[in-house]
């Protein structure tokens, strides 16, 4: 198996006439957990939204270039089947109101159609919630409603929705930001984990947060992939003066 | 000391404006501050007349109404004493013989208003959906958008005119094809043209509301690999579904009420209708038409009666409608 899971290569996206990404180039590569971080509209959502193709969701909104993941091109996939091969954690925690606790977890079979039996939705149930320290604390309330639960199990909840579809890259967009100090090390805690199974992209406004979850860090600003580095090298030894800049705070 | 100034303040405020506004802008000239005086205590005054001209327009709109319903029960009372209960099972309306059974006319309005929602209720949904989740934006919807609006600016009389005119002739074909009587009037005819003129209701609601469900419980969706189709059925339509509901009661409000273009084409008949395609009334149509005819008390007291009827009947719909739209912007 290849060690190169998602690669961008030449990759630019537009806001209409609005130039967000210009030409990124990256490879991540398989289980390793990247954080990607820079100041506000420095493209880092954009680019991570442009790795599911939500990116294209927004009116108006246009992408160049390639983004191969397993060496093909997302560009050119269906995006139902890009968007079922990398899941995607959102900044707010939002499980289905409607739906409990059990019916959040396996939305995604029960929103693409497709039929379980009962026993095995059960153990793709109790799997995914153990794999994001759930299971214990809702194993007696399933049928409640996931809007119950506090934020911080919420935000777990919908890691766990995206788990469930077994993807091979999970994104997360500023997952702990919405979230209180004790849920955010909670959160940070499940990333270890989750890297053994699956490649985590992290989009994060917090530079701490970066240095603590990840293996390698992706440095973004004014829509330029500016340096791209194992984390603590980038920490103690930038190579571009802008991030140097960023990480001792002179800008953010 | 200061505790009396206080509430002088309080009680007479227009006579310590100078001092309240003196103490705030401690340098000014003496005229100034009396000219100022002067323009404030003008304004309270104003702003005290405005106040109680809308309380007085907002009572008056009230009453009005209530008084509407008064006249209404108050005329009917005769009738009531003639009829009874008789009155809502009655199956012949006979004038001449001063039977009044209104049966017929109430199967005439919630047969032609039930067969236009179901009409409607397809085209309705298209539009609200398209417009508030598919393509929100850009000249087609735009077009769409004003097209619909405009359909609820046609005064009912042309549609009315367009049913004789179009409809009538069509149904008529038809009817002939299938083996009913071809009239070309009727209940269906009726149904055709409400259909049309209700689908703003229910539209323009629904694309609003459609246009409320939070965008990350759609982008969850999306994320998790479901199609536009998809997130419509399993996320929109469950959050938007009383609202949407809501939208249908406020279009069969519309279309219980609505007079002119269905006594135009609904062939004005009272007998109880056999089929979809008979010729009927509705309780509107035969306020409309029979109002200059009625030549003795009891008659028209009859009629009044009638609308009476139609007005509880649409007051409560659309009470329900807006219970329903105010628990869901809730």
């Amino acid at each position: 198996m290849e060690s190169t899971i998602v690669k961008a290569i030449n990759y630019n996206a537009y806001f209409g006439d609005n130039h967000v990404c210009k030409n990124v180039n990256i490879e991540i590569p398989r289980n390793t957990t990247i954080a990607v971080m820079g100041p506000s509209g420095c493209g880092k959502t954009t680019f991570l939204r442009g790795i599911n193709r939500m990116h294209e969701l927004i009116p108006n909104a246009t992408a160049k270039g390639q983004i191969m993941l397993n060496n093909e091109d997302v560009m050119e996939m269906h995006p139902i089947f890009v968007r079922l091969k990398i899941g995607m954690v959102f900044q707010r925690p939002n499980p289905f109101p409607n739906l409990s606790i059990y019916d959040n977890v396996i939305a995604g079979y029960k929103l693409n159609g497709i039929k379980l039996p009962k026993a095995e939705k059960d153990k793709i149930v109790e799997e995914s919630l153990t794999r994001v320290a759930l299971w214990k604390e809702v194993k007696d309330s399933l049928t409640k409603k996931g809007s119950f639960l506090s934020g911080g199990q919420q935000q777990r909840l919908c890691i766990a929705r995206a788990v469930a579809m077994e993807p091979e890259v999970l994104l997360f967009d500023e997952p702990t930001s919405a979230l209180d100090p004790i849920s955010t090390s909670t959160v940070e805690e499940l990333f270890h984990e989750l890297k053994k199974n699956y490649t985590l992209i992290i989009v994060t406004h917090n530079m701490q947060q970066a240095a603590r979850v990840s293996d390698k860090t992706a440095f973004f600003y004014m829509g330029e992939l500016v340096e791209y580095d194992d984390t603590k090298q980038m920490f103690t030894n930038p190579s571009d003066i802008r991030t140097q800049n960023y990480i001792t705070g002179r800008f953010s | 000391m200061s505790s009396t100034i206080d509430n002088n303040l309080i009680t007479r405020p227009e006579q310590n404006l100078g001092r309240v506004i003196s103490s705030i802008t401690a340098p000014v000239s003496k005229v100034t501050t009396t000219k100022r005086l002067k323009r404030s205590y003008r304004h309270i005054r104003a702003e005290n007349v405005f106040r109680r001209t809308l309380v007085i327009v907002g009572l008056a709109t009230i009453v009005l109404v209530l008084g509407i319903l008064l006249t209404l029960v108050v005329q009917s009372m005769l009738s009531i004493k003639a009829s009874g209960l008789s009155y809502v099972w009655g199956h012949v309306w006979d004038p001449v013989r001063d039977i009044f059974g209104a049966y017929p006319f109430m199967l005439g309005t919630l047969l032609t208003s039930f067969l236009a929602l179901i009409i409607s209720i397809p085209f309705s949904f298209a539009v609200g959906v398209f417009l508030g989740e598919y393509h929100p934006q850009g000249w087609f919807s735009n077009l769409l958008k004003n097209t619909v609006e405009l359909i609820a600016a046609v005064p009912s009389v042309i549609y009315g005119f367009w049913g004789l005119a179009v409809l009538v002739p069509i149904v008529r074909s038809f009817e002939s094809k299938i083996g009913v009587d071809p009239v070309g009037l009727g209940i269906f005819t009726s149904s055709l043209i409400l259909a049309i003129m209700i689908i703003p209701y229910a539209a323009s609601l629904g694309r609003s509301m459609i246009q409320m469900v939070p965008s990350n419980l759609k982008e969850a969706a999306y994320s998790l690999g479901a199609t536009r189709w998809e997130v419509i059925r399993s996320v929109v339509f469950p959050y938007t579904r009383s609202g949407l509901f809501a939208g249908v009661l406020l279009s069969l409000g519309r279309a219980l009420g609505e007079t002119m273009a269905v006594t135009m084409v609904i062939g004005n008949t009272s007998l109880i209708p056999k089929s979809i395609f008979s010729p009927g009334n509705t309780m509107a149509s035969v306020i409309a038409n029979e109002f200059t005819e009625a030549d003795h008390p009891v008659y028209l007291s009859a009629l009044i009666e009638l609308g009476l009827v139609l007005f509880v009947v649409t007051v409560i719909i659309n009470m329900i409608g807006k219970r329903l739209i105010k628990g869901f912007t809730n």
